[in-house]
């Protein structure tokens, strides 16, 4: 990156303990907030070597899961308000839960109120699926977020 | 729709057939205006993530096969499709920034023309109703209108700037050539050709107070009359949405005073296994309706009434 890095000196928190946890096939019903933090929380921050957990970007409680109505919903807080790695985080999360649940699930991703100067147009952006689905046919965005992804299954 | 008595009875969307083919999520669908003339039969366009669209018609048993795979000429997702008015040609816009148009020579589709202009996505593509002008609009925030000339050539007639953000969808009046255009900056935008040789410009912005949406206008529909817009065709208004199922309202009886009241009158849930991007009733058949989903099918329904 040549313009530096947006935060140059993120705080580093401790990773949370493993709950191990029988290995089901994440059937519809059988989804909880757990399980879905299992899966984000080894995503590597685009620009750091920590994980979205260790940077506290996510915790099991910033995810709701409403088994009933098949909806994930996701909070997340940037490290610095101007974090213009928003919408990378956002796509990440969103290609890691397709990737790990069922496809019905209709997820939803937002940054934390307050925790990002566009915070609106952020929220904007990474539901609208048409956008998405544009970005991530971007070759460099598309292997920016690999990056990020693969590094999580280390 | 009118044979559709709404008072007595139940109305049923009944599963005709489903449509698989499409490796990828399915954005968009049109029916093929000509079909019956010249013995076409009863044709469907579809489009998708996949790159392709495909080409699906009902065969003499009444079964719907895929007749033509229309590939190569795009690298990215096909976002839309539309037919000619004369129903010979399709033109298909993708995320690739190119719009092209197809054109059955023989027995097979090929690309006859590509219009080349955007500066990314295109996400709209629609003919207007005689067929002389192409709108086209993409990410880049601008609408651009094509005008045919003879021998498949399109020449550029206008580039319309004035949305702020990417233009979701263009759509011609019926009758008139009278272009509506919707974007992610909440605004829907009129736009006419004038008198003077000033070419086209915007004659209405229908911001946020006038239209009521807080949010991106994804898309439009005339009514078959052109005095009204919605998504909407003759009386029964059918919307697809995320929750994966169709709806369909129909204008009450008792209006409000200075404007039209509708009610929902069908609910199909689960009608895909994941959200419903298009819905198209068939302009030939008008009980048939067409619908297609993240989950990379089409299904073909009939509206029926239940005793």
């Amino acid at each position: 990156m040549t313009q530096g890095l947006i935060n140059a000196n993120p705080v580093v928190h401790a990773k949370k303990e493993r709950i191990a946890r029988a290995e089901d096939t994440h059937a519809a019903d059988a989804v909880d907030s757990l399980d879905v933090f299992d899966s984000v929380r080894d995503i590597r921050d685009p620009e750091h070597p920590y994980s979205l957990e260790q940077l506290s970007v996510l915790s099991e409680e910033s995810i709701t899961v409403d088994k009933k109505l098949g909806r994930i919903q996701i909070t997340f807080t940037p490290t610095v308000q101007h974090c213009s790695m928003a919408t990378v985080i956002g796509l990440c999360l969103r290609v890691k839960l397709l990737q790990s649940f069922p496809l019905h699930f209709k997820v939803d991703i937002n940054v934390s109120p307050g925790s990002h100067a566009d915070e609106e147009s952020v929220n904007k952006q990474l539901n609208d699926k048409e956008r998405v689905a544009a970005a991530l046919e971007n070759p460099s965005l598309r292997q920016l977020v690999d990056e990020c992804l693969c590094s999580s299954e280390l | 729709m009118s044979e559709i008595d709404l008072v007595d009875g139940n109305l049923a969307l009944k599963e005709i057939q489903k449509l698989d083919g499409h490796t990828d999520r399915v954005w968009s669908l049109a029916w093929n205006p000509a079909a019956g003339a010249g013995g076409l039969p009863p044709t469907l366009a579809s489009c998708s993530g996949d790159k392709t669209a495909r080409i699906w018609q009902q065969g003499p048993s009444g079964s719907w096969n895929c007749t033509a795979v229309l590939e190569d000429a795009h690298n990215r997702t096909v976002r839309s499709c539309a037919w000619s008015p004369c129903g010979k040609l399709l033109a298909t816009g993708s995320f690739d920034a190119t719009t092209a148009i197809w054109q059955q020579i023989g027995g097979d589709f090929e690309c006859v023309a590509t219009l080349e202009g955007h500066e990314n996505e295109v996400k709209g593509v629609a003919w207007n109703s005689s067929g002389s002008f192409l709108a086209t609009c993409s990410r880049d925030k601008s609408v651009w209108i094509w005008e045919m000339q003879p021998g498949n050539e399109f020449d550029c007639a206008a580039v319309l700037h004035g949305h702020t953000q990417d233009v979701k969808m263009v759509q011609w009046h019926p009758h008139f050539d009278v272009l509506v255009s919707v974007s992610y900056d909440n605004s829907i935008r009129i736009w006419l050709e004038d008198g003077d040789l000033n070419g086209w410009s915007c004659v209405q912005t229908l911001g946020e107070t006038s239209s009521g949406h807080s949010s991106t206008v994804w898309a439009l529909s005339f009514s078959s009359g052109g005095d009204r817009m919605v998504t909407c065709r003759d009386g029964i208004i059918a919307t697809g949405a995320a929750d994966d199922s169709i709806c369909l309202f129909h204008e009450t009886k008792d209006s409000l005073v200075g404007g039209q009241s509708y009610s929902l009158i069908l609910k199909k849930d689960k009608a895909h296994d994941m959200d419903v991007n298009s819905v198209q009733w068939n302009p030939n058949e008008p009980k048939i309706l067409a619908s297609a989903s993240d989950d990379g099918s089409i299904k073909l329904w009939r509206l029926t009434q239940v005793p």
